[in-house]
C-alpha cells in the first residue's frame, strides 16, 4: 500500500551522499570540539564562566578561583 | 588606562515593560480562545472566532512576550559581558519601535482575517518584510556592540544570541517567500509536501531559535547572576551549544510523521529529535547544577525558584519532544491535546518563568531599589506554578483519552465512536480545568504588575548606568593558534559565519532533496488545479483559519482510513498553495469531506453548526451568508497560480469569472432543490465548492487509474 510513496528518492541523482555528507560533517565537527575541550586550560574556562559576574561590584575574584 | 562610559538602561527597561504589557495582552486572549472551545458562544463576531484569535495567541505570546523577552535580557547582558554601551542608541530605539508596530499591526491585520494560512509564520508579506528589516537593525546593534566591546572573548550567552539572529533571519526568509497579490493577500510560493517540509522546518526552528536558544544564552547569564557563581560547566555549555545548533535544525519532519511526506524525510526527523535529547539535558543539569551548594538560597528566593522551575520545564519538554517524535507515540499524540499541554510546558514553563524570574531580578536593579514584595512574588510562584499543572495535566489526559477513543475498535472491527463529536464531547470538562489553570497563571501575572509597579514607584530609573573597563588592546594572536575554538571566540565575524554555516548546511541537506523531489513527487493525473470559485472558496478556509482545528491529512492508519477514507498521497496537494494539512484536531478531519454531504448540509452547518451536529463546538459563520464574494481578484489569484506553476490554460483568467458564475449557479440550483434560497454571490457558496471538491480528485476515475509519472 505504499507504492505512492516508495519511490520518491529514486529519481535523485547520487541521492546517497545526503547522509554521508551530513555524517562526515557532523562527526568530524564534534571530534574536533571534544579535542578541544580536553586540551583547553582551565584557567581560560574560568575567566570564561566568570564573565557575567565580573561586572558585580561585589564579586570575589579569588574566592571563586579557590574552587 | 581605564575607559569610563555608561550602560543603556532605558532600552532594557522599555523591552521589559512591553514584555509585561504584551504577555498579559497574549495571555487573555489565550484564554479567550481556551473558552471558546467550551462557549461557542464566546466567538464574538467574525473578527473574534477561534480560528482568528488562535493565530492572534500564538503571534502575541511568541513574538511579542518572548520576542521583547529576548530583547530586554539580550540588551541588557550584550552590554555588561562585552562592557560596552549599545552600538547606538538610534539603533536601539528603532529596533523597539519597529517591533511594536509590527506587533500592532499583527494584532489589526489577524482578526480582520489577513493570514499567509502558515502557522506562526500568518502575519502577512509587508509584515514580513518589516520583520525582516527589524531585525536587520537588531543584527547590526548587536554586531556594532560585539565590534566594539572591551572584553575580548566572547561569553557563551552571546553565542546564543549570534545563533539565535542567524538562524531566525534565514527561517523567516525561506518561510516566507511568497507570491504577492494585493497589499493583503499572498500565496505561499511552496505547494502540497514541500510548503509543508519548508513551514514545519521554520516552525520546528522557531521553536529552537526564538523560544529555545535565545533564552539559553539569558539563563546562561542570569541563572549565574541570581545564584551569585559561575556555571556548573563551562566546557558543558559549549558542548550544548554546537550540539544544539546542530542537531536541532534537522529535527522539522518530526511534526509531519505518518503524512505524506517522504519516509526518509521522516526518520531524519525522529533520528535528530531523539539525539537532541543528550544536549537539551545536558543544558538543563548544566543550569540546575550551577545551583550546587545554594539550594537553601532557592527556599527564600523568588528569581531562583523562577527558575529552577523553568529549567525543569525545559528538562521536561525537551524530553518529551523527542518521545513524541517516536513513530508510535506519535501516532497516539499527534493532532491531540497532548501536544498543546505539551508546546505549553515550554511557553508557560520555561519561557514564561524564565521571563519571569529575569523581570523580578531586573526592575528593582533597573530602578536603584528593593523588589516591593518578596512574599508576592513567592505567591505569584505558587499560583503559576499551579496554573501550569491546571493547565497541562487536564490537557495530557484529554489528548491520551481522545486518541484512543479515535483509535477504539469493537470485536467486528467497527468503530466504537464512529461520530467524531462523541470523543470531542467527551474531554470538554478538561478544557474547562485547562481554562482554570489558564487563569490562575493569569492572576499570578497580574499579582507581578502590581508588584513591579510598586517597585517602579519606590525607586528611580538608573537611565545610564556608570562603568569603567580598560580598552582592549589589539594583541597578535599567534601564540594560541593552536586552539581554533579560541580562536572563533574572539571573533565574532567568525562566529557568524560558522554559525550560519552550521545551520546552513542543515537546512539545505534537509530542504535540497525535497525541492528536487518536485520532479519526483508522483504526479496524479487525475488530481487537477481547482476553478476558480472553489480557489475563492478555499482562500476564505484560509482567512478563517479553520487548519487550526481541521487537519487535512490521513494518516495510514485503519483508525484513520476507516473515519475519514483513503489516506493522503503527496501528489494530492501539488496545486495546494499553502498546504492546509493543520496540526490539530479538535474537529475531525476534513481530507475527504468532499462529497461526502449535500451542499444543503454545509450550508445549514456553516449558518449553526449544532442544526447538523448538537452539541458541536464549532463556531457558527454568519458573516458568510453576508459578505459578498470578492470576484474582481479572481483573475489576478488565478494569474498568481500560473506563476507559480499551476497549469490553467493562457487565456483562463479572462474566462475565469463566467466560470466562476456557472459553478455557483449550479450549486445555487442544487441547493433550492433541497429547500434552501440561497444567494449565489455570497461566500458560503465559495466554501461549499471548496469543501465538496477537497480530496475528491482521487476518486475520480483517471484512465490508469494513479500513474506514478517520474
Amino acid at each position: 500500500m505504499l507504492k505512492f510513496i516508495k519511490h520518491h528518492l529514486d529519481t535523485i541523482a547520487g541521492v546517497g551522499i545526503y547522509p554521508v555528507i551530513s555524517f562526515v560533517i557532523f562527526f568530524s565537527f564534534f571530534l574536533l570540539m571534544l579535542f578541544w575541550l580536553r586540551r583547553v586550560g582551565s584557567a581560560h574556562v574560568d575567566h570564561m564562566a566568570a564573565l557575567p559576574l565580573s561586572d558585580e561590584i561585589n564579586t570575589n575574584d579569588t574566592a571563586y578561583h579557590a574552587h | 588606562m581605564i575607559e569610563r562610559f555608561e550602560y543603556d538602561n532605558r532600552i532594557v527597561k522599555n523591552f521589559l515593560f512591553v514584555t509585561i504589557l504584551w504577555g498579559l495582552v497574549g495571555m487573555l486572549v489565550g484564554l479567550t480562545a481556551a473558552l471558546q472551545l467550551v462557549v461557542p458562544g464566546m466567538n464574538w463576531t467574525e473578527y473574534f472566532t477561534f480560528g482568528r484569535v488562535r493565530p492572534l495567541h500564538t503571534n502575541a505570546v511568541i513574538f511579542a512576550f518572548v520576542g521583547n523577552g529576548i530583547f530586554a535580557g539580550a540588551y541588557y547582558s550584550l552590554q555588561r559581558l562585552l562592557k560596552t554601551r549599545m552600538f547606538s542608541d538610534a539603533l536601539s530605539n528603532i529596533h523597539f519601535w519597529g517591533w511594536q508596530l509590527i506587533i500592532v499591526a499583527a494584532a489589526i491585520t489577524l482578526p480582520l482575517g489577513m493570514t499567509s494560512g502558515k502557522e506562526y509564520a500568518e502575519l502577512e508579506w509587508p509584515i514580513d518584510i518589516a520583520i525582516t528589516l527589524v531585525w536587520v537593525v537588531f543584527g547590526i546593534n548587536m554586531f556594532g556592540t560585539i565590534l566594539k566591546r572591551r572584553e575580548r572573548h566572547l561569553y557563551v550567552a552571546i553565542w546564543f544570541y549570534i545563533a539565535t539572529w542567524v538562524t531566525v533571519a534565514m527561517l523567516h526568509i525561506v518561510n516566507s517567500i511568497e507570491l504577492p497579490i494585493s497589499i493583503t493577500k499572498s500565496y505561499s510560493w511552496y505547494a502540497g509536501v514541500q510548503d509543508a517540509l519548508v513551514q514545519w522546518w521554520y516552525g520546528h526552528n522557531a521553536v529552537a531559535f526564538f523560544l529555545t536558544t535565545p533564552y539559553l544564552g539569558l539563563m546562561y547569564y542570569f541563572l549565574p547572576k541570581a545564584a551569585n557563581r559561575p556555571v556548573y560547566s563551562y566546557k558543558l555549555s559549549i558542548i550544548h551549544f554546537w550540539a544544539l545548533i546542530f542537531l536541532y535544525i534537522w529535527a522539522g519532519p518530526h511534526h509531519l510523521l505518518y503524512s505524506a511526506l517522504p519516509d526518509w524525510a521522516q526518520s531524519l526527523g525522529t533520528v535528530f529529535s531523539i539525539m537532541l535529547i543528550a544536549p537539551s539535558w545536558g543544558g538543563m543539569l548544566n543550569g540546575l547544577l550551577t545551583l550546587r551548594g545554594a539550594w537553601d538560597r532557592v527556599r527564600e528566593d523568588a528569581v531562583l525558584k523562577f527558575f529552577v522551575v523553568a529549567v525543569t520545564c525545559y528538562g521536561m519538554a525537551t524530553l518529551e519532544g523527542p518521545l513524541l517524535s517516536l513513530k508510535s507515540i506519535n501516532a497516539i499524540a499527534h493532532y491531540t491535546d497532548w501536544i498543546v499541554a505539551h508546546v505549553h510546558i515550554g511557553g508557560i514553563g520555561w519561557n514564561g518563568f524564565m521571563t519571569f524570574g529575569m523581570v523580578y531580578w531586573l526592575v528593582p536593579r533597573l530602578y536603584g531599589t528593593e523588589l516591593y514584595s518578596q512574599k508576592l512574588a513567592n505567591m505569584h510562584f505558587w499560583l503559576g506554578t499551579l496554573g501550569i499543572i491546571f493547565y497541562a495535566v487536564p490537557l495530557y489526559f484529554a489528548g491520551f483519552f481522545q486518541s484512543l477513543m479515535w483509535k477504539q475498535f469493537t470485536p467486528d472491527g467497527f468503530l466504537v465512536y464512529p461520530n467524531f463529536l462523541d470523543t470531542l464531547l467527551q474531554i470538554k470538562t478538561a478544557y474547562w480545568l485547562r481554562a482554570l489553570g489558564g487563569t490562575i497563571y493569569i492572576v499570578g501575572v497580574c499579582i507581578m504588575i502590581y508588584n513591579i509597579w510598586r517597585t517602579v514607584k519606590a525607586g528611580r530609573l538608573v537611565a545610564n548606568e556608570a562603568a569603567e573597563a580598560p580598552p582592549l588592546e589589539n594583541v597578535s594572536v599567534t601564540s594560541e593558534s593552536g586552539h581554533w575554538h579560541r580562536w572563533i571566540e574572539r571573533r565574532p565575524i567568525q562566529m557568524l559565519v560558522l554559525s550560519l554555516v552550521v545551520v546552513a548546511i542543515g537546512g539545505l541537506l534537509e530542504l535540497v532533496p525535497t525541492f528536487l523531489v518536485k520532479s519526483n513527487i508522483p504526479t496524479i493525473s487525475s488530481v487537477k488545479p481547482y476553478t476558480p470559485l472553489e480557489l475563492h472558496g478555499r482562500d476564505i478556509y484560509v482567512r478563517e483559519g479553520c487548519y487550526t482545528c481541521h487537519s487535512q491529512m490521513v494518516r495510514p492508519f485503519r483508525s484513520e482510513t476507516e473515519r475519514y477514507g483513503e489516506y493522503a498521497k503527496a501528489g494530492e496537494f501539488v496545486y495546494d498553495h499553502p498546504f492546509q494539512w493543520g496540526s490539530k484536531r479538535t474537529g475531525p478531519d476534513l481530507l475527504r469531506v468532499g462529497g461526502k454531504y449535500p451542499n444543503s448540509w454545509h450550508y445549514y452547518h456553516m449558518w449553526d453548526p449544532t442544526s447538523m451536529s448538537p452539541g458541536s463546538l464549532m463556531p457558527a459563520y454568519p458573516h458568510l451568508f453576508e459578505n459578498a464574494l470578492d470576484t474582481s481578484v479572481t483573475s489576478k489569484k488565478i494569474d498568481a497560480m500560473i506563476t507559480m506553476g499551476v497549469p490553467y490554460a493562457k487565456d483562463f483568467p479572462a474566462k475565469a469569472n463566467a466560470d466562476l458564475q456557472a459553478q455557483s449557479q449550479a450549486i445555487v440550483a442544487d441547493l433550492k432543490k433541497a429547500g434552501v434560497e440561497a444567494m449565489s454571490d455570497r461566500e458560503i457558496i465559495a466554501v461549499i465548492a471548496y469543501l465538496q471538491r477537497v480530496g475528491t480528485d482521487i476518486k475520480a476515475k483517471a484512465p490508469a487509474g494513479v500513474a506514478a509519472q517520474p
